[in-house]
Parts: C-alpha cells; sequence; structure tokens
C-alpha cells in the first residue's frame, strides 16, 4: 500500500472509534450513553471521510462531513427530547423497559 | 331520419329505467308519484314506437344502419353496438314499443296502489331495452345481449310478488329453463365464429358467409339455435317455465309471456332462416317439435281452471304452431302469426287481468283466477266481456278476424310441403288441424265459463266492476287489431298472393331479409278446400263448446272428462312433465350434488382455502418471536447481517 505513513493511523483510530462506538450501541442501557456512542460511530466515518479527502485531494468527501454534522445535529434534538419524554413517563431512560412494540 | 334520433329508439328505454329506478330508490317521496312514474315510462316505450312509425312510413326498401358505440376489438372479433332497421326488425319493434306501449299504460291503471310500483316500471322500461337490443341488434352479440337481458327482467317480473315462495320459485325455474338454452346459442355463437370470423347478421347470412356452412355444421348451428329457441320460445322439452311464469303481475304476462320475449326464439330463427334452409333435418325437427308442443299445450289447456293458466298454454300451443310455420320455412308467416297472435294474446290476458281484478274485489275468499267461480261477468264488466269475446273469435280462427289468416296460411304451408312429398309435414298438418279444433273449444269454454252462464259466487255484497279507461282503452285498441291485424297477409286464393302484404311485400319481398323455403303453390281447389276445412275446423270447435256449456254449464267439463277418459287425469295434472322432470333430472341432481358436490366443496376446496388460512397463522406463530420489542436485539441481528454481508464481498468473492 501506498498510503503516507499518516492514513493508516488516521483510518485505524476511525475503525477503533466505530468499534467502541458499535459495541455501546449494543451492550449499554442508558439511553444517553447508546446516543453518544452513535455520535461516536457517526465521528468515526467522518474521520474516514476527511482522511481519504486529503488523501485523493477531493473537497467532496469534506463538503460530505459538514452534511453529516448538520444531520447529526438535528438528530441530537429530536433525540433527547424522546428521551426527555420516556423520561417524565417512566422515571429512567433504559431504552430495554421501551419494548412495547412486540408480539 | 338522423342516426342521433334513431338511437333514442335504444336509449330511451333505458333512461326511463335508471330515472325511475334510482329516483324510486333514492327518494321515498317519489314512490308515491305513480302518475308521473308510470307516464314517464309509457313515453320511453311510446316515442321509441312513433320514431319507428317515421322510419316505417317513409321506409326505402334499403336496412337503415345505426351504431352506438363500438363495444370490443380483440383479435379477430370486432362487435359493436350496432342496430339495424329491416323489415322483419322493424316489424318487430313495432310490434314490441306499440303493444310495449298498451301495456304500460294498462299497467299504471293494473298496479294502482302497489308497494313496487316504481320497481315494476323500472323493470317494464329495461325490458324494452333489452327487447330492441334483441331484435334490433345488426350481429348475434348484441341479440345475445338482449337474449339475457329480457330473461333477467322476465326472472324479477315473474318474481315480483318475491315474498311469496312459490312466485320465487317459479321465477328462478323460469331462469333456469332458458339458462339451457342461452347455453345452446353460446356455442352456435362460437361455431359461427369459429367458421365465419364474424358475428354480424350481414357477415354470417351472406352468399359467402354461408358457403362456409358444411352441411354437418350447418345442421348442428341450426339445431343448437332451435335449442336456444325452445327455451325463450317455450317449445318441448323446455316449455315447463311458462305456465309457472303466470305468477307475475298481469300485464308483464300479457307483455313478456305472451306478446314479445316468447316470440324471440321465431324471431332468431326467421332471421337465420337462410341458414335453416341448407338444414332441412332440423327444419323437419323444429316442424315436429313445434306440432308435439301445440297438441299437447292445447290438450292441457282443456283441462286447466285457472284462467291464467288456460291463456299459458295457449300461448304455449300457438308458439308450437309458430314453430310449425319455421319448420315448413314459411318464416314470414311464422312471423305473421307473432303479429296476429301478439294482438289477440295480449287483449286476452289484459283483459283476464281486467276480471281478476274485479273478482278480486267481489269476493276476498276464493281464488280470484279461478273460473269454477266466476260466471255471467258480462252484464258487470261490458268492455272487457266485448274485447275478450272478439280476441278469442280470432284467435279461434274465425275469418276474417286476424287469428284465421295467420293459422291458416301455417297450415297451407305445412300441406304444401307435404304435397312437394315430404310426408312427414302431412303429419304437421293433421296435427295442426286437430289442434286447431282444440283451441276454438278451449278457448270457448274460457269465454263461456267467464263470462255467460250463471254466476257462480256471491254478487250481493259487491259487484264485480268494470276497470277504468287506462285499462279498457288499451283493451279496445288490441281488440281493433285483432280484427284487422289480419288482413295484411290475404290468403294465396285471392289474386295470387299479391295482396298478401306482409310476406310479399314486406318480409320476403324482392329486399325482404326473410327467406322463405321455395314451395310450389298447391292448386287453387285445393287450396279452397284447405280454408274451407280450417273454418269448418275453428266453427266446429267453438260451436261444440258452445252448445256443451250453454247446455250444462260448469257441468260440461263432465261431458269433457267422459270422452278423453283417463286421459283427462293426466291433462289436468298437465301429463305429468313437472313431475317427471323433477325424478329423472332434479331429484338426482340434487343427490349427486349432495353426495359428490357437497363433500368436494367443504373438504377439498374449503380444505385449501382453510389450510393456507392455517398454515400462514402457524408460520406467523413462530417467528412472532424474533420481535421482542428491545431495539438492541435488533441491532445486534443488523450488525451480525452487515459482517457477515462485508465478510462475504471482501473475503469470498474475490
Amino acid at each position: 500500500m501506498n498510503f503516507p505513513d499518516t492514513t493508516f493511523f488516521y483510518l485505524a483510530l476511525s475503525a477503533a472509534l466505530f468499534a467502541i462506538g458499535l459495541t455501546g450501541v449494543l451492550i449499554r442501557r442508558n439511553g444517553i450513553i447508546v446516543f453518544m456512542c452513535i455520535e461516536l460511530m457517526l465521528n468515526a466515518v467522518n474521520l474516514t471521510l476527511v482522511t481519504f479527502s486529503r488523501l485523493y485531494d477531493d473537497p467532496a468527501g469534506t463538503m460530505l462531513v459538514f452534511f453529516v454534522m448538520c444531520v447529526a445535529a438535528a438528530e441530537a434534538v429530536v433525540g433527547l427530547a424522546i428521551f426527555i419524554a420516556l423520561f417524565r413517563n417512566q422515571r429512567n431512560i433504559d431504552i430495554n423497559n421501551v419494548n412495547l412494540f412486540k408480539w | 331520419m338522423s342516426p342521433v334520433v334513431l338511437s333514442l329508439v335504444i336509449v330511451l328505454p333505458l333512461l326511463g329505467a335508471t330515472l325511475n329506478g334510482l329516483l324510486g330508490l333514492l327518494l321515498p317521496a317519489w314512490r308515491k308519484q305513480e302518475a308521473l312514474i308510470g307516464w314517464l315510462a309509457t313515453a320511453m316505450v311510446a316515442v321509441p314506437f312513433f320514431i319507428l312509425v317515421a322510419v316505417f312510413a317513409s321506409y326505402s326498401g334499403e336496412p337503415v344502419h345505426f351504431t352506438l358505440l363500438p363495444w370490443m376489438a380483440t383479435g379477430g372479433l370486432e362487435v359493436s353496438f350496432g342496430y339495424s332497421l329491416d323489415q322483419l326488425s322493424l316489424l318487430m319493434g313495432l310490434i314490441v314499443t306499440g303493444i310495449g306501449t298498451l301495456i304500460h299504460i294498462y299497467s299504471i291503471g293494473y298496479m294502482h296502489h302497489d308497494g313496487g310500483f316504481y320497481k315494476f316500471f323500472t323493470y317494464l322500461n329495461l325490458f324494452i331495452f333489452a327487447m330492441n337490443n334483441l331484435i334490433l341488434g345488426d350481429n348475434l352479440l348484441v341479440t345475445f345481449l338482449g337474449w339475457e337481458g329480457v330473461g333477467a327482467c322476465s326472472y324479477f317480473l315473474i318474481g315480483f310478488w318475491y315474498s311469496d315462495m312459490e312466485k320465487s320459485a317459479a321465477a328462478q325455474k323460469a331462469f333456469v329453463a332458458n339458462r339451457i338454452g342461452d347455453f345452446a346459442f353460446l356455442v352456435a355463437m362460437f361455431l359461427i365464429f369459429w367458421q365465419v370470423g364474424s358475428l354480424n347478421y350481414g357477415a354470417i347470412l351472406s352468399e359467402e358467409g354461408l358457403a362456409r356452412f358444411t352441411p354437418s355444421l350447418s345442421f348442428w348451428v341450426a339445431l343448437l339455435l332451435f335449442i336456444a329457441a325452445t327455451g325463450k320460445s317455450a317449445q318441448i322439452p323446455l316449455y315447463v317455465w311458462l305456465p309457472d311464469a303466470m305468477a307475475g303481475p298481469t300485464p308483464v304476462s300479457a307483455l313478456i309471456h305472451a306478446a314479445t320475449m316468447v316470440t324471440s326464439g321465431i324471431y332468431l330463427i326467421a332471421r337465420t332462416g337462410a341458414l335453416y334452409v341448407t338444414a332441412p333435418e332440423v327444419m323437419t325437427v323444429v316442424a315436429l317439435v313445434g306440432a308435439a308442443t301445440a297438441l299437447l299445450a292445447a290438450l292441457i289447456a282443456i283441462a286447466q281452471n285457472d284462467i291464467k293458466k288456460v291463456l299459458a298454454y295457449s300461448t304455449v300451443s300457438q308458439l308450437g304452431f309458430m314453430f310449425m310455420a319455421l319448420g315448413a320455412g314459411a318464416f314470414s308467416t311464422a312471423i305473421f302469426h307473432v303479429m296476429t297472435h301478439a294482438f289477440f294474446k295480449a287483449c286476452l290476458f289484459l283483459g283476464s287481468g281486467s276480471v281478476i281484478h274485479a273478482m278480486e274485489h267481489a269476493h276476498a275468499a276464493h281464488d280470484p283466477q279461478d273460473i269454477r267461480t266466476m260466471g255471467g261477468l258480462k252484464k258487470y264488466m261490458p268492455s272487457t266481456f266485448r274485447t275478450f269475446v272478439i280476441a278469442t273469435i280470432a284467435i279461434a280462427g274465425i275469418p276474417p278476424l286476424a287469428g284465421f289468416f295467420s293459422k291458416d296460411e301455417i297450415l297451407a304451408k305445412n300441406f304444401a310441403l307435404g304435397l312437394e312429398g315430404h310426408t312427414v309435414y302431412y303429419l304437421v298438418w293433421g296435427v295442426g288441424i286437430f289442434t286447431a279444433l282444440l283451441t276454438a273449444f278451449y278457448m270457448t269454454r274460457l269465454t263461456y265459463l267467464t263470462f255467460y252462464g250463471k254466476e257462480r259466487y256471491e254478487s250481493h255484497a259487491h259487484h264485480p266492476h268494470e276497470s277504468g279507461p287506462l285499462m279498457t282503452v288499451p283493451l279496445w285498441v288490441l281488440a281493433a287489431l285483432a280484427i284487422v291485424g289480419g288482413w295484411v297477409g290475404l290468403p294465396e286464393v285471392i289474386d295470387h298472393g299479391h295482396l298478401n302484404w306482409i310476406s310479399h311485400h314486406w318480409l320476403a319481398g324482392e329486399h325482404g331479409p326473410v327467406h322463405n323455403l321455395h314451395v310450389a303453390h298447391p292448386s287453387e281447389t285445393i287450396e279452397l278446400i284447405l280454408i274451407a276445412l280450417s273454418i269448418a275446423i275453428a266453427g266446429g270447435g267453438v260451436l261444440l263448446a258452445w252448445g256443451l256449456y250453454k247446455k250444462h254449464d260448469l257441468a260440461g267439463d263432465d261431458r269433457v272428462v267422459k270422452l278423453f277418459g283417463g286421459m283427462y287425469r293426466a291433462m289436468q295434472h298437465k301429463f305429468y312433465v313437472d313431475e317427471f322432470y323433477n325424478a329423472v333430472l332434479i331429484r338426482p341432481l340434487v343427490s349427486l350434488a349432495q353426495l359428490v358436490v357437497i363433500p368436494f366443496d367443504q373438504k377439498g376446496i374449503d380444505g385449501v382455502v382453510d389450510g393456507t388460512g392455517k398454515l400462514t397463522t402457524r408460520l406467523g406463530g413462530t417467528f412472532k418471536k424474533l420481535q421482542t420489542g428491545i431495539v438492541q436485539n435488533y441491532a445486534v441481528l443488523m450488525a451480525i447481517g452487515i459482517v457477515v454481508l462485508l465478510g462475504y464481498m471482501l473475503f469470498l468473492q474475490v
């Protein structure tokens, strides 16, 4: 591989962040933590995008990152509102309690 | 005349049915407007009648075509709602709309105060629409549309008082019997389309079209069309529905089951006459079935006591006469008899309706249709009495009234064919002569027992009274037609048939659509003898019955019983044909259904349907457990899925 030296580290960092985020999403029950883990995964992706953008000297990747950040911000607003509503209802935000959609 | 005006003939009755039907259905207030409903419906038939009269008056000899809509164009089949007014369809159209108008007017009086008044006129208009399609259509499919339509309307109207189970059963019987005939019609159409590639009468009956029929094919097509006709026109073996059809209101019996619908089989055969001439075996079958039906029905009619039943069997018998004419290749004569029969039989039925109305008021305790409880009605109902007598003389075949001319011509044509060496037609002729005697007898019996003699009911409470002008005026018009209607077809001996306008100048003339079989005319002496014989037979029948019932009144029947001996019981019970059909066809079919069809339906078909449902439920029950409601479970599954997919794409799919 003909990467400049730093590229490998950036990508490795990104993969690590993504794996941590995914693990958190899959095993934690606290809604806020899960939410933060999702943000972590999004940022891992952002990091990859920026890395490749620099590597190929193509601004499209960087542009896309701004979109992801915008969506993440909007998502944070909606998500936090949901958690507040949830908390008002059942005094905690354990996502395993939110299981009404089942057989 | 412009096609737009002509299309009104088809469209107006449909419009009338739609208007009355929808308004009656949606606005309860509309149902009470009897005059409005009745006259609206009448106008929707009267206007087409006047249009047809105008076409008739200005008819050039060339058929007038008009098309409403294209219907379907698939592959080689192109059918449109096309109509053609030629001599045959024009004459039939005049009969249908003319008599239809009179009967609509009569019904306004007859159906007064009936809860289903608006429904009755809706069906009546719908019937006229279907009948116009049947007779004016220029292709077999439009005719078939009308054929089915009149069958449906007949079903609606026989079962008009549907809360009476017996009447509703009669309606079903009529429908089923007609379906058998309709099936034959369909198969005949398939065969014709297969061979000719078109369903247009013009194409089928042209020389090129007819050349495509092999002898065996024309045999089958003619036979199938005849079977269709036996259903609609009540011939052996399918006639059993017509007597039961009298369960409907009397104007319906007059319009549908005497004057118009039941003659559609005769129309169909007359229309396709050119094809029938190429199938002489079928012609013989037609003549023999007609003769057998005429005789059988006339025998039954003698032993019936219900005024409408007598007339119903009389109708079957007269239809038999028409088929005798068709079988002898005298298609125009058959149509001539259709016309005269429409006049006097409609008059008789409407007269019987008037009598039934009067008897209902006079004594509710008895059956108002039983002639044994009537008698002496002539002084209470002068108009009904006079018109009924005129129509009776007409149907009995006494000149110069209408029935004589058409019936005599039918007999003469059969005799002429016998002279040509087709001896079987002598048999047909002989049966016809005997049936004519019976006809004169039972009609005189009916008239005498109804209107003359002692009053066999208690008349001091309520006198039977004459019906209003709405009912008597149509009676008088029909009676007048029953007198003069035959004069358009004077016999051959007078001026060599040049005065036989209906056959020689109209239907089977130079440009006429009807192609009679060419039969040499018998000599004038023979014709005169035949005419004298048929007058003697008719007069004899009338005098016989008159003398018998005048002397013995109702007890005259005893003499008839003695004369026929053991057969009389069979006649009274309609020769047990219904019982025979029940035992041979209906009951075996029902038990077969119970043995085979019902188990197969319940186990086989229902099993498949229920099984599909059960299988789906069970599968769902198993897999629903995946649906835990916990988001992380789904996320784990998704992650595993992505890992597997990625692994496959990166490592295995090189």
